[in-house]
């Protein structure tokens, strides 16, 4: 079988995940203050192999490929990175790099300074983050991908309650029972469908997939555990506690990535393990859930007296949108491939608008000492940059152009025409509106008059990384042409399998 | 009933009292108990797909047995982490609850 051999630049694969896991190691073994400069050596390097692993993926115009130890599938497990992998691997790659340099001033620890459990524990499981991260990009075997996930929730977790305080404490335990229940029913339709084909590579099992009770129970489970840990409506009770009471950065990497992470295995799943399959009235299903996370998370986001809260709500209600691909993109119709891009368009948004919108709310509960919105009266005039980072994440947010987060409700109403299913319209603008309400919420009482006192300066370098996010989730707005075809590389159609 | 028939329908069973637990009871530790259980059952339908390789011409067929071994460990992991993340929560808030209210009402409420 010639496709799943390794192809010449395949060792790229490889070295993007053993970038960051040496990186743990390294930073176990000598620890303490260097775990921090460990990290900020890695991300760059990081960052360059992503961008690697892009420009050889649009060259080649397929995806390259790892078959590790010579052994290709089923015996073996390949490592193969398409065009979402390679863009989701450079967003990860810009995201973790942010987020280690914001959090510099809460974690570093320089000579002279006593090295800390909490700050060890955060270089490590940024790292862990990131590793796990790419594992489940580039992944190509089921099992390998649930082996992933489960790194992906140890690491995360443990981020959630690095402070130590009761509340957080409980969070991290909430977010972990979620997120066990969703590994092991992850795991048992993975058990399903080896028992039924004897496979878990996904082009070898996309090839031998019909539509049996087996493989609905198989896909039915893995899609509600995934769900679990993706938070989507009627799911999301953990997400708020848990990203609302993380250190900054940390809230960053979880709301923009590692969420991202199980819904990128949903995709995987669906358009291309089961892509042969008549999807419709699942894809409906997980539509419907969608618009109800948009409304209802929206809506809780409004009512939220604190300002973290309410970014933390507002993930909800994004992370709707993203189901929408799953009616806007299915099949193999002309509308599908706008549906596409919709739906990696907003996965991109959202992923550097809610990174930059936590890293503004982490400088304004610094330098106010607090993050009631009702006492951030007046505070624009003393924070300017972080309110215009808010601003501009929020036009990201709400779907105003010029931004990624435009483009992408833009695409999906589109789509929604396109191919006649016009009801997806609603929850397109309503949660357009809604998000204008929050956004407005935050800003309103910022920009009137009012005395507002500075408990501390507000760190300058840590407002420009948000803004520079906020930049890059504006200019996603302006993606060309090739950017959406490159997202189809590497995507199996329901008439011509490969 | 062969004995693969009655093995699936206990790790069925298995499956179905742990979810029970783990939605029913609002004790974190109860909860990972049936997380544990559900782990089991799990476990027990990959020893019966282990039989497919019987076809082949093999006893087993060894690829879901190396995979229940990683399952095993990550599920150990897993209920490692949460045993800690529970003790550390009793140690310092003196109960355990999930109920995200618990620490924002006044001070006297909660004083058990």
């Amino acid at each position: 079988m010639a496709e799943s051999g390794t192809t010449p630049d395949g060792y790229l694969l490889v070295l993007a995940i053993l970038l960051p896991l040496a990186g743990i190691l390294l930073s176990f073994l000598i620890g303490g203050r260097y775990a921090e400069r460990v990290t900020l050596c890695s991300t760059p390097f990081g960052f360059a192999l992503a961008c690697a692993i892009a420009f050889h993926v649009g060259q080649a115009g397929k995806p390259i490929v790892y078959a590790i130890g010579g052994l290709p599938p089923p015996l073996g497990i390949a490592l193969r990175a398409d065009g979402i992998s390679a863009v989701m691997l450079i967003a990860a790659a810009v995201i973790v790099t942010a987020a280690a340099f914001y959090a510099r001033a809460k974690f570093a620890t320089p000579d002279g300074v006593r090295e800390s459990r909490g700050a060890l524990t955060f270089w490590i499981m940024l790292q862990a983050i990131w590793t796990a991260l790419t594992i489940i990009f580039v992944g190509g075997d089921l099992f390998n991908l649930y082996v992933a996930l489960e790194l992906l929730t140890f690491a995360a977790v443990p981020l959630v309650c690095i402070d130590g305080r009761p509340e957080t404490l409980a969070a991290a335990l909430r977010y972990l029972l979620f997120a066990l229940f969703g590994s092991i029913s992850y795991l048992l339709g993975v058990v399903l469908f080896y028992g039924a084909y004897a496979t878990l590579d996904i082009p070898l099992l996309a090839q031998r997939v019909q539509a049996t009770p087996v493989v609905w129970t198989a896909a039915a489970l893995m899609t509600a555990g995934l769900l679990a840990k993706t938070a989507l409506f009627p799911l999301h009770l953990w997400l708020p506690p848990a990203h609302a009471n993380a250190p900054a950065a940390a809230s960053a990497v979880l709301s923009g990535l590692v969420v991202k992470g199980s819904f990128f295995l949903v995709l995987r799943l669906w358009f291309y393990v089961l892509p042969s399959l008549p999807t419709e009235n699942v894809a409906a299903v997980l539509g419907s859930l969608g618009s109800a996370a948009i409304i209802m998370g929206s809506i809780m986001a409004l009512r939220q007296a604190r300002l973290k809260l309410l970014i933390a709500y507002s993930t909800v209600a994004q992370i709707g949108y993203l189901f929408l691909v799953f009616p806007l993109a299915a099949g193999t119709h002309t509308w599908s491939t706008i549906g596409w891009s919709a739906g990696l368009m907003q996965v991109l948004a959202h992923a550097f608008a809610k990174a930059a919108m936590f890293f503004s709310a982490g400088v304004l509960a610094e330098a106010l000492g607090h993050d009631q919105i009702a006492k951030l009266g007046g505070a624009a005039h003393v924070l300017p940059l972080t309110f215009l980072t808010i601003a501009l994440g929020g036009l990201s947010l709400m779907g105003l152009p010029p931004s990624g987060g435009f483009s992408a409700k833009w695409l999906m109403l589109q789509a929604s025409i396109a191919s006649g299913q016009w009801f997806w319209t609603l929850p397109v603008l309503g949660g357009g509106l809604l998000a204008a309400g929050y956004v407005y919420r935050i800003l309103a009482p910022a920009l009137s008059d009012g005395q507002v006192t500075l408990e501390l300066p507000p760190k300058r370098s840590q407002e420009v990384i948000a803004f520079a996010l906020t930049m890059v989730a504006l200019a996603l707005g302006f993606a060309p042409q090739t950017f959406f075809d490159f997202l189809e590389i590497g995507r199996p159609m329901a008439a011509g399998l490969p | 009933m062969t004995p693969s028939v009655l093995a699936g329908l206990v790790g069925a069973a298995l499956v179905g009292l742990g979810l029970y637990g783990l939605i029913i009871h609002p004790h974190p530790l109860r909860k990972l108990l049936a997380f544990n259980l559900i782990g089991s059952g799990v476990f027990l339908v990959f020893g019966i797909i282990a039989r497919r390789g019987a076809a082949a011409g093999f006893a087993f067929d060894p690829v879901p047995q190396a995979l229940v071994i990683t399952g095993i460990v990550v599920a150990f992991a897993a209920s490692a982490v949460a045993v800690a993340l529970i003790l550390r929560l009793a140690a310092v808030a003196g109960s355990v609850t999930l109920d995200p209210e618990a620490w924002t009402r006044p001070k006297g409420e909660d004083a058990r």
